[in-house]
């Protein structure tokens, strides 16, 4: 039987449940005895802790223990870096408790733990702090003061420099007709999933064993710098993944309650359980992408790039968390994007701040560098007098031009190249889908009191991280199929996209695949989780690794059985068998299991385009999406219907972040938009009018499925195109967006600026 | 103090705290999980049930103030045998990735479509306003309700 389960738009397994209320996420857990956890935060910024008093919190009835710091013999761990784990982040790199300074508003003081979360909370208003204020460090201007130092020891505020080198830039930008320098810079995000974190923790005292629900994308990893915090074998852990309500790069890092609820259920040797609420997620999950660019490019005449120079500078927050250093590396290492630029010198500047802690953000960095340089280049065709597609289509690294070299970033030593792929054929489809060359025609027109702007950027999406995945198959009782995983799950639809690749390779109907385990690390003997798009590639090209030592496995047990030769052997659906008409049940070989795994250090770069029609109210500053479309190629689709829900899902956040979302400080480094109605999220009726077109016209040459990864490239170009097509619609008033988001006040007050000007 | 109301047909008496809210009422001590609680101020909208047949933030009413109401939340949409034309449908159109979100829009959607069976798109968006998906971006839950309508009005939503 030959399947053609991939590719097909399979409906989802994962959705029986979640449609029936039937999910099982980590607060749905209650075992007996269990203590709620909930954590006092510093409200204070900057400021050294003088005291904590727990006596009062203590008196209240169903108040259990108190921890801090003080409860750490030795002091409190520090988290280490995941990525880019350089010797230079050493000094900024969080405790799981603050113990001496505090800085930032939100970082953790005390664990209350008690009979519910509610006198928990009561507790809280009891426990008396006393901090020494110190001078807060609000902003990444400030930062570079160093007046005010987050950690005097480290003497400065910033904790390095990236340097991405390509070509001899200075010498290129000597010569260049035409060069043109900006100032632009982003909001500040997150990756806020609808789940608040939680994690439950309990401790079997006489085994020694401890059981930590509410894992997520990288429970191997975090097992690893758990065991060592806490000083047990790893293998005394067991990291649980549950039903996980959103990833988007921000839930499952480590963060300081993965290890202070398994320290406490350890403590009082209880179950304790501890879940977020909002406020303090928002306050407490990695914040992302707040950049300044201070760059410049060069160009010939004919609109040629000839080369990228200058500076981006990140506000990384008060700490160096797991994957801090990610955003802030790709913003430079990514710049070009899909464009052909043989010379740069960029250079990443990371500033501490009194701010929440930045990690990644699905599309780290490169969010931020698309809207730069698809700002740039809308400039670049004004200034040149170039139209602004022909402009892309110059500079569009050609598929005869792959693998292509895109520019080197140290300290870290990261050398890539884009692996395939036609990047014009993309253009070309999503302005042919969005009617571009007739509707272009109204751009800058007002009509009914509306302006009408289109924009085109293009961009490629990174995917594919390695090391290794790994994948296990086992035969069950009833002659089924389990498949492990060492991906995670944090809802885009593993368990049914493994299935479809397992029940294809194993030439089997796909009901035949009974359970897809995913997460836990009791599933395989090695995982590396569900971050940079890397689940379809990697679990599925280990999939395939697993069903063929699978087979293998099976051949070898028949020939037993049977008394012939491995290669005599026929794997059917159910049955098992050899020659001369002799065969038996597969559910006889019930137990049989072989693993599988994929080793690859080279990234998939799947890419597109993105076009957008809207028109904007100059005297409200309210913009409209009239039209939107993506075009993606992913080297090969696996299933057309979550596929496509990555595409559109990852593109409202792009929008999210274009028109409405920021999180907010004062000077003081106090957090202003601490409830859903102060950071703003898109809803149903923003952004209607979206399409898709997801292709597979170019497989990735650098795995055995052809696969792409495929999850943030509708994220990716969505600010430059949405600021590029604002400025588009308002070219009456010589309206240029120089930041995200789009606010209504800010474009009126580009509007406003544009009439002064004509008036003057 | 004592309260006493029907969830999803059967009649339940708690004793609660007068501060407990229905939302944490029904997960903590009914036990009845499905409901989800997402922003705990009544923005997102993943903690909606039906409470006398209104779409209602079960993180904003009391549990007290359910005495003597009829709730219905998503496990009383639910049953064991198939999914019911409304979750086919959201199944379907792949409206729903992570599944936290979801059962506020279940509960929201068939509150909106037995009222409204003939509701058209700008209607299903505006009402659906009120609950926040990050995952999928909106479209597929538009035309998952869309969809459904035909269902609620032949049969209200049942088989």
């Amino acid at each position: 039987m030959k399947n053609t389960f991939i590719g097909a738009p399979i409906e989802r397994r994962e959705d029986l449940r979640f449609l029936r209320g039937r999910g099982e996420y980590v607060d749905d857990l209650a075992p007996n005895g269990v203590l709620y956890a909930v954590i006092l935060r510093s409200s204070v910024a900057h400021g050294r802790i003088k005291s904590i008093d727990t006596a009062a919190a203590l008196k209240i009835p169903g108040v259990h223990t108190v921890i801090t710091a003080k409860d750490m013999p030795g002091g409190p761990p520090i988290i280490p870096m995941r990525l880019q784990p350089l010797p230079e982040f050493k000094p900024f790199e969080q405790p799981v408790i603050a113990h001496d300074k505090v800085r930032y508003v939100g970082e953790p003081l005390a664990v209350v733990l008690a009979t519910s979360a509610a006198i928990g909370e009561d507790a809280l208003e009891a426990i008396a702090v006393e901090i020494d204020d110190l001078d807060p460090v609000g902003s990444r201007e400030a930062a570079a003061k160093n007046k005010s130092l987050l950690f005097e020891p480290a003497g400065s505020n910033r904790s390095l420099v990236f340097h991405a080198r390509k070509g001899d830039a200075d010498a290129a930008f000597a010569n260049a007709p035409y060069v043109r320098r900006e100032r632009l810079k982003t909001g500040r995000h997150y990756g806020l999933t609808m789940e608040p974190r939680g994690v439950m923790a309990e401790w079997d005292a006489a085994k020694g064993r401890l059981t930590v629900s509410g894992a997520a994308k990288v429970p191997f990893f975090n097992r690893r710098i758990l065991a060592k915090q806490i000083g047990l074998p790893e293998d005394s852990i067991e990291m649980i993944e549950n039903d996980v309500g959103g990833g988007y790069g921000a839930r499952g890092e480590f963060y300081p309650e993965d290890f202070l609820i398994p320290f406490a259920a350890r403590h009082v040797n209880r179950p304790v359980k501890w879940i977020e609420d909002r406020r303090e997620n928002l306050m407490a999950m990695n914040h992302a992408r707040e950049t300044e660019a201070d760059i410049e490019i060069a160009c010939e005449r004919d609109g040629t790039i000839i080369g990228l120079r200058g500076e981006v500078h990140t506000d990384m927050g008060a700490y160096m968390r797991t994957n801090g250093a990610v955003g802030a590396r790709n913003v430079v290492q990514f710049m070009a994007g899909p464009y052909r630029v043989p010379h740069v010198k960029l250079d990443s500047l990371l500033w501490m701040t009194n701010k929440t802690p930045v990690g990644t953000y699905r599309g780290p960095g490169r969010f931020e560098s698309s809207f730069y340089i698809e700002r740039l280049l809308d400039m670049v065709a004004e200034d040149l007098g170039i139209d602004r597609v022909d402009l892309r289509r110059r500079n569009l690294v050609a598929s005869a031009e792959q693998p292509y070299p895109i520019a080197s970033v140290q300290p870290t030593n990261a050398n890539d190249q884009y692996d395939s792929g036609d990047y014009r054929e993309a253009l070309e489809r999503c302005l042919t889908e969005i009617g571009w060359a007739e509707k272009s025609k109204l751009q800058g027109k007002l009509i009914d009191g509306r302006y009408h702007g289109f924009a085109v950027g293009c961009f490629v999406e990174g995917g594919a991280a390695g090391p290794k995945e790994s994948a296990r198959l086992a035969v069950n009782d009833d002659g089924t199929i389990t498949v492990f995983m060492g991906s995670s799950a944090v809802g885009q639809g593993v368990e049914t996209v493994f299935a479809q690749i397992a029940a294809d390779a194993l030439e089997i109907p796909m009901d035949r695949i009974r359970h897809v385990y995913h997460g836990s690390t009791n599933t395989v003997s090695d995982g590396y989780g569900a971050y940079h798009s890397r689940s379809i590639v990697m679990g599925g090209s280990a999939v395939l690794d697993a069903t063929k030592n699978f087979h293998a496995a099976i051949r070898e047990a028949g020939a037993k059985k049977l008394g012939c030769d491995a290669s005599d052997i026929k794997i059917g659906e159910d049955r098992v068998s050899g020659p001369g008409g002799k065969s038996f049940a597969l559910a006889e070989l019930a137990g049989l299991t072989a693993e599988g795994a994929f080793l690859n250090h080279k990234h998939t770069y799947s890419y597109g385009t993105h076009a957008a029609h809207i028109t904007v109210d100059a005297q409200l500053g309210e913009v409209r999406i009239v039209d939107y479309v993506v075009v993606q190629d992913v080297g090969r689709i696996v299933n057309p219907l979550t596929l496509r829900g990555q595409v559109i899902g990852s593109l409202v956040q792009g929008l999210g972040g274009a028109m409405l979302e920021h999180l907010q400080y004062d000077d003081h480094g106090q957090f202003l938009t601490g409830t859903l109605a102060d950071y703003l999220l898109p809803t149903a009726g923003d952004f209607p009018n979206l399409r898709c077109f997801v292709t597979d016209n170019h497989p990735s040459p650098i795995n055995p499925l052809g696969a792409k990864g495929a999850g943030e490239g509708g994220i990716v170009a969505a600010g430059g195109v949405m600021a590029n097509a604002v400025a588009n619609a308002l070219q009456s008033f010589g309206a240029q967006p120089r930041q995200l988001p789009l606010t209504p006040t800010y474009i009126w007050e580009l509007v406003q600026a544009g009439q002064r000007q004509a008036a003057e | 103090m004592p309260v006493q109301f029907e969830v999803n047909g059967k009649s339940v008496s708690v004793e609660v705290e007068p501060r407990l809210t229905l939302a944490d009422c029904l997960r903590q001590n009914l036990r009845l999980t499905g409901t989800h609680l997402g922003c705990e101020h009544g923005v997102c909208g993943a903690c909606t049930v039906l409470v006398n047949g209104d779409a209602v933030r079960s993180c904003l009413m009391l549990a007290v103030q359910a005495e003597g109401a009829k709730v219905v939340t998503v496990e009383g949409l639910s049953n064991d045998a198939d999914l019911t034309p409304l979750q086919k449908s959201f199944r379907k159109h792949h409206a729903l990735q992570c599944g936290f979100c979801t059962p506020g829009f279940i509960t929201t959607a068939h509150a909106l479509l037995t009222e409204e069976p003939d509701c058209d798109a700008d209607r299903v968006r505006d009402v659906l306003s009120g609950n926040i998906c990050r995952c999928t971006g909106y479209i597929s839950i538009v035309e998952a309700v869309l969809d459904a309508r035909s269902a609620y009005k032949k049969t209200g939503g049942g088989p």
